[in-house]
């Protein structure tokens, strides 16, 4: 059965399809994820798709904190995704509250409420930094290690 | 046949942000739509009452992520009022032209949004394409591609030079031929023109009656437009136009937001011959004077309207923020009677809606014992005229005008 675990690693690194969803963000991520979907960055380059249903997707990218109203829909939208499953924290406020840490509606970055497998931070993160997060997320799926990569400060780890 | 409700979102692939939408329907057709917002309230109205004014500014901008020079612009104005800072014309000169590539990039990102939700896929890679070039022109000029920081009380923290002036004339050139190229898509290309007339129809008396503002309610033909009905930076220097159009619907919003594209592009070449040389920052105090002001700004959407009041301290008293998108929310719910339930994307789209700047959070409550209540809109005009008529300002043009509409 290796070859078929092989087969399916290869599948899911090549063909990842994400969901986006703003969790009280301020629109500047959400952008710059749609910008990294148009031609300049084209992310579709790497089988990046993005899909409008939450059962059809691989990848959570998550932009902004996580506001009170939101926190159920968030949960519910996580527990709809096919295993396996990763939670992208797009922007600072997705990191960790960002600055709108200590406001009275703000639980805080996506962690307080989901177990997040990559941070990127910027406000807002640059499609670049985006498109870096979401490789160096796939390319810690393959078993063998990616030699070719240059390190940055975007910091990826598998859950 | 019964009605049916169709609740929409707050995770919907058509709409980016979370909202919630309860449709009514009869068949196909839509008798009524009820909202649910909030989602995004994040408590930044109380948050700046925490901050200093410096911090404070930071977070304003960070109201929206697409509009954030005109929420800071907006703040900074009221601050600077009270404050009594002349700011150098130098200043107020970066500060429209970052102004206007950011209604630019608005109105770019919008088009394609716009192209997405009725399947024309192609214009939304065309006009994101195109959107890029501002976005690296914004980058170079203020540092960082959104939420560019480039404000600060008492002027703005980068200047311009002879080179990044020259190359922004070259970025108009190039923008403007695109921009050619879409009204020509825009005003005869049959698939668009068909699919966007008659949809989401909002008739002038009630775009009047619910407030419209910016190129919602300009596309019904209400002209107005506070660049030049109550100009604030250096708009009273330039010459432009107000667009308006009579379409009434979808199709008119669009032309009304291209032609708005080709109107910036004249502004920005006027500022970049008139800029004046000097300063571009004046000291400005920490702690500012007691006092209130209102500030209005024309965003990409509308017109936004920062309140602040300030009590001799360095933390604001009050800040009361009202985005252009709380203003034409009203009008969607009747914009959507009589249309299709495919036509609802699109519809909500066209106000180019920005529920982050919306989520805000009101109560009126009596300060001595707590009652609330709420003012009818007659009481309210009425106590607005009277605090300005005691700070010396006379509305009597304006308030003419008010009840001519008010009337129809």
């Amino acid at each position: 059965m290796k070859w078929l675990q092989k087969l399916i690693t290869w599948a899911r690194i090549k063909s990842p399809w994400v969901i986006h969803f703003n969790t009280g963000a301020c629109n500047a991520c959400d952008i710059e994820i749609v910008a990294a979907l148009t031609p300049r960055f084209d992310i579709e380059r790497f089988g990046i798709l993005l899909k409008g249903t939450p059962r059809h997707a691989d990848v959570l990218l998550c932009s902004g904190p996580v506001t009170r109203q939101i926190q159920d829909r968030l949960v519910r939208i996580y527990e709809q995704m096919p295993e396996p499953k990763f939670v992208v924290a797009v922007g600072t406020c997705a990191c960790s509250g960002g600055v709108f840490q200590g406001c009275y509606n703000v639980k805080g970055g996506i962690d307080a409420v989901l177990p997040v497998s990559a941070y990127i931070p910027g406000c807002p993160a640059r499609p670049e930094a985006i498109i870096d997060g979401v490789v160096k997320l796939l390319s810690s799926l393959d078993p063998k290690p990616a030699a070719t990569l240059p390190e940055t400060t975007t910091t990826a780890k598998s859950t | 046949m019964a009605n049916i409700k169709i609740p929409i979102g707050p995770q919907h692939p058509a709409l980016k942000e979370p909202e919630s939408f309860s449709i009514t329907l009869n068949g196909e057709t839509i008798i009524s739509m009820d909202m649910r917002l909030g989602y995004n309230h994040r408590g930044i109205e109380k948050a700046c009452e925490e901050r200093t004014y410096i911090q404070a500014m930071y977070l304003v901008e960070r109201v929206c992520g697409i509009c954030s020079h005109s929420h800071s612009t907006c703040f900074i104005q009221a601050v600077e009022e009270i404050a009594g800072l002349a700011v150098p014309p130098r200043a107020l000169y970066i500060r429209t032209i970052v102004s206007e590539l950011e209604r630019m990039h608005s109105h770019l990102l919008w088009l394609g949004v716009a192209g997405h939700e009725i399947g024309f896929d192609t214009l939304l890679m065309y006009s994101w394409r195109d959107r890029e070039v501002v976005m690296d022109t914004l980058a170079a000029l203020t540092g960082n591609r959104v939420n560019y920081g480039i404000n600060t009380f008492g002027g703005v923290r980068r200047d311009i030079s002879k080179e990044q002036l020259d190359g922004l004339l070259k970025t108009m050139d190039v923008l403007e031929e695109r921009t050619k190229y879409y009204i020509e898509v825009a005003s005869q290309e049959m698939t668009l023109i068909k699919r966007l007339s008659g949809v989401g129809y909002l008739s002038h008396e009630d775009a009047v009656k619910l407030g419209a503002v910016g190129p919602t309610g300009r596309a019904s033909n209400v002209d107005a437009d506070v660049r030049r009905d109550d100009p604030y930076l250096a708009y009273k220097d330039i010459e432009f136009k107000v667009i308006t159009d009579t379409h009434n619907d979808v199709f008119g919003r669009t032309l009304v937001r291209v032609g708005e594209l080709m109107q910036s592009y004249s502004m920005i070449r006027q500022l970049v011959a008139k800029i004046p040389e000097g300063p571009v920052t004046v000291k400005a105090p920490r702690k500012m004077p007691a006092g209130e002001a209102l500030s209005r700004y024309e965003a990409p959407r509308g017109e936004d309207v920062h309140y602040v009041k300030a009590n001799g301290t360095d933390k604001a008293e009050r800040v009361k923020i009202r985005a252009p998108t709380l203003a034409n929310l009203q009008s969607v719910a009747k914009m959507m009677e009589n249309n299709r339930l495919a036509d609802v994307p699109i519809i909500i789209a066209a106000i180019d809606p920005c529920f982050s700047c919306t989520d805000r959070m009101v109560q009126i409550k009596h300060a001595d014992h707590g009652r609330q209540e709420t003012l009818s809109w007659q009481a309210l005009h009425a106590q607005s005229l009277e605090w300005y008529r005691k700070q010396g300002v006379d509305f009597a043009d304006l308030n003419a005008k008010m009840s001519r509409r008010m009337k129809i």
